[in-house]
């Protein structure tokens, strides 16, 4: 939840004008109020307290150290600044969740670079940052490496924007560093060189990241960093490291909690591989394991010995075959949550039931999306199999070529407990194939049975069946992601109007126009935002929204060859910091 | 048995260009049919080989998966490595392919002499510094992620693993390669 966008109007601070109640006097003084709240962290928590009265408003926002801002344009630094004096803990997100799928141009926004020329100024203790889908250049790395002597962590998921430049800086100047963990970049072009700038004496990193940074980088000075790190507890390489080089990290690092192999596909010597498989045995604390790129069935028993206590294994980088995947998992009975590739196929899956009894959270990920090598991949039967031998399911995300309600209601009987439910059939409108109905009933029964449902994804063919049943049983729903989908307005409006806790809406090619745009009008400054493109909105319903909104930022993303009265991409969200002073040519502020 | 007919099939154009201009098709009336720009995804649109049956429009952004996981499935499927080691190669200026099995050679001084027997060419000797500077032809091989190297750079295991096919430019073409 953002801290900042309640209405500002309303807010305790501003009751020093003449129409404020006078408040009785606080029955503890300040510096108990404020020991108090320092035990709080939750930033929800800590919102909630800042609106009870004016006093605890302001022991809140100097007791705040922790920083979360889910939408780095709902406020503004200079806001932020003003509010909190001292933070040393900071989480930014930045660009809509469609941009991971190409959906939003180039350098659409979302630049980290005003956010630390604040934080330089107003936070010298500053000590982690956590970005997320935000445009990060070197010259900002660079920034941030001299600007706080202290830092500590630094963690980009899906940013884009540096180089091994930026990375150098942080190796180089950042004498404090625990963590450098870098998820899902979407850059490249990202040299090696960065690892071999870290000081010869610096050992204090705790997690070290860079399995999807493609570039080689020195063997030897990876080795030495992770020799002389003692504290090491996550170490994720990418794919340049071969096997017999893995074994030498392992064997500095056995107390590690999560590895993220290298390229597992390498010719072993019968020596190489028992040292590996030795070194993999003496890892008696691994709890996470990723990586595994080109993993096949000769060498995964390498692994065997160090999956006893494993909780999550990643498999989404190591498209395996159902059989060398069966007999890796009947080594690990432990896991609580297993990501993998479609080729494993419902056989695979079946495995999963029958060895995974704890199992609360599965991803399965098309090995061929665009359907280029027709693959069967993963059925309702494979879920179907997960369902009955994995009770504590809570969160599931599901590629798959077919689909049937019958199924999907039978799983939820199964499983009732789920929070967050993505079920991606991945050919557009496509009905259920054996009965050949829509898909109204599969996530009619989700939404009936799943009452702690938070997150929900719906595809396949669907009516506006299926979001009278969001808006009538949902009630617990925060984010919900629509494609391909629905009749006509009536649909979107049932759900906006029906689901109280709505946070995130995110539609794409789907027959909603002004009418269901403009129903959701006083919603829209209860949730973070609302993505609509290839909808049936126009311009004009846009600017309507944006003048009876003030609050409320409308913004329009032009596409080159549209029709100019079409809104071919709305990206709606609250502000407190009025319209984008960054926004590029493309994108039109209403 | 396959006698590999295509590889010796007398054609005119570039290594690499094997496969027929890409086709689009109209999807389900359900989608706004003006957006189709599948070149936005990741540089590729989709190939249709002659008699398969036809495959859907490419949407943007669909299905929801990143970038990077759409190479998943290239990775596991080796069509010119099929464990056979048999990898097609293209000379420039030649009118036709060749195709050789790498697990026939133990080394690359080998691979570099079967291929200038093959060609009734000229590649010289290979140094880290120069590549094959001073030679009139330089070979080179796209590896597993698409790119174009030199032949020589990595140790020969890692090599024949990722080797999909070569090419054997003319030297003065690779003079770039070779000055890395």
């Amino acid at each position: 939840m953002d801290p900042e966008p309640k209405k500002p109007e309303d807010s305790p601070s501003n009751s020093a004008n003449s129409h404020a109640p006078v408040q009785p006097p606080s029955p503890f003084p300040d510096e108990v109020l404020e020991k108090v709240l320092s035990f709080i962290d939750s930033h929800k928590d800590r919102s909630s307290v800042s609106l009870v009265r004016k006093d605890w408003y302001n022991a809140e926002r100097w007791t705040r150290s922790k920083l979360f801002i889910g939408n780095c344009y709902s406020v503004s630094p200079e806001i932020v600044a003003r509010r909190f004096p001292r933070i040393k803990s900071i989480t930014l997100k930045g660009k809509p969740r469609f941009s991971d799928f190409n959906m939003l141009p180039r350098d659409w926004g979302a630049n980290v670079h005003s956010w630390l020329v604040m934080f330089a100024k107003v936070y010298p203790f500053l000590e982690e940052l956590r970005l997320k889908r935000m445009t990060v250049t070197d010259e900002s790395l660079e920034l941030l490496a001299k600007s706080f002597s202290g830092f500590k962590a630094l963690s980009l998921s899906s940013c884009d924007g540096f180089t091994d430049i930026g990375l150098k800086a942080i190796a180089s100047h950042c004498r404090n560093l625990t963590e450098l963990d870098i998820q899902d970049s979407v850059t490249e072009d990202v040299g090696g060189g960065w690892l071999s700038c870290f000081p010869e004496n610096f050992a204090s990193l705790e997690v070290l990241n860079f399995a999807s940074l493609n570039s080689e980088v020195s063997f030897d000075d990876l080795e030495r960093l992770v020799s002389r790190c003692k504290s090491l507890r996550v170490l994720k390489v990418n794919e340049s490291i071969t096997l017999d080089q893995l074994q030498r990290l392992l064997v500095h690092a056995p107390q590690l909690l999560e590895l993220g192999t290298g390229s597992f596909l390498q010719e072993l010597t019968p020596r190489q591989y028992e040292d590996i498989e030795s070194a993999f045995s003496n890892c008696k604390n691994l709890q996470i394991l990723s990586g595994l790129w080109e993993a096949n069935s000769l060498y995964l028993p390498v692994l065997y010995g160090a999956c006893a206590g494993l909780t999550f294994l990643n498999l989404s980088d190591a498209p395996l075959q159902s059989g060398e995947f069966a007999k890796l998992l009947a080594h690990c009975p432990n896991l609580r949550r297993l990501w993998v590739v479609d080729t494993v196929e419902d056989k695979g899956l079946e495995a999963v039931g029958s060895c995974c009894p704890l199992l609360e959270e599965l991803r399965v990920f098309p090995a061929d999306p665009y359907d280029r090598h027709h693959r069967d991949g993963v059925t309702e039967l494979g879920f179907l199999a997960v369902s009955r031998g994995c009770r504590n399911l809570h969160y599931v995300l599901y590629f798959c070529r077919r689909m049937t309600n019958a199924a999907v209601v039978t799983i939820v009987q199964n499983c009732p407990d789920f929070t967050h439910f993505r079920l991606c059939i991945m050919t557009p409108g496509q009905p259920d194939y054996l009965t050949n109905d829509p898909m109204d009933e599969a996530f009619a029964a989700v939404v009936k049975t799943c009452t702690k449902l938070k997150r929900l994804s719906v595809s396949g063919l669907l009516t506006d069946l299926t979001f009278e049943f969001i808006g009538k049983y949902a009630k617990n729903l925060e984010t919900l992601s629509v494609a391909f989908a629905g009749n006509s307005d009536w649909g979107m409006q049932c759900v906006l109007e029906g689901c109280p806790k709505l946070r995130k809406l995110e539609i794409r090619d789907s027959p909603f126009g002004n009418a269901a745009l403009l129903s959701g009008l006083k919603k829209y400054e209860m949730m973070r935002s609302l993505w609509m493109s290839d909808c049936n909105v126009t311009m004009k319903g846009c600017r309507l929204l944006a003048r009876e909104m003030p609050r409320l930022n409308v913004e329009v993303i032009m596409d080159e060859e549209s029709d100019e009265s079409q809104a071919d991409k709305v990206y709606v969200y609250r502000s407190v910091a009025g319209p984008r002073r960054d926004a590029p040519p493309f994108v039109l502020t209403l | 048995m396959d006698l590999n007919l295509k590889a010796t099939e007398l054609r005119l154009g570039l290594p690499g260009s094997d496969e027929p201009a890409e086709q689009l098709q109209s999807s389900s009336s359900h989608v706004k049919n003006n957006k189709r720009s599948c070149s936005e995804i990741d540089g590729s649109c989709q190939k249709q080989e002659s008699g398969a049956p036809a495959q859907k429009a490419q949407v943007v952004g669909w299905p929801p998966v990143r970038s990077y996981r759409k190479n998943v499935m290239e990775q596991q499927k080796k069509p010119e490595s099929d464990g056979s080691g048999f990898v097609k190669v293209s000379m420039d200026g030649a009118p036709y392919l060749r195709k050789i099995d790498l697990k026939l050679y133990k080394n690359y001084f080998d691979l570099l002499k079967a291929l200038e027997n093959l060609f009734k060419c000229t590649i010289g000797v290979y140094s880290e510094r120069e590549g094959y500077n001073g030679s009139e032809y330089a070979p080179t091989y796209e590896d597993k992620d698409g790119d174009w190297m030199l032949v020589g750079d990595v140790p020969w295991d890692m090599f024949i693993t990722s080797c999909k096919r070569l090419r054997i430019m003319k030297g003065s073409e690779a003079k770039g390669l070779g000055c890395l």
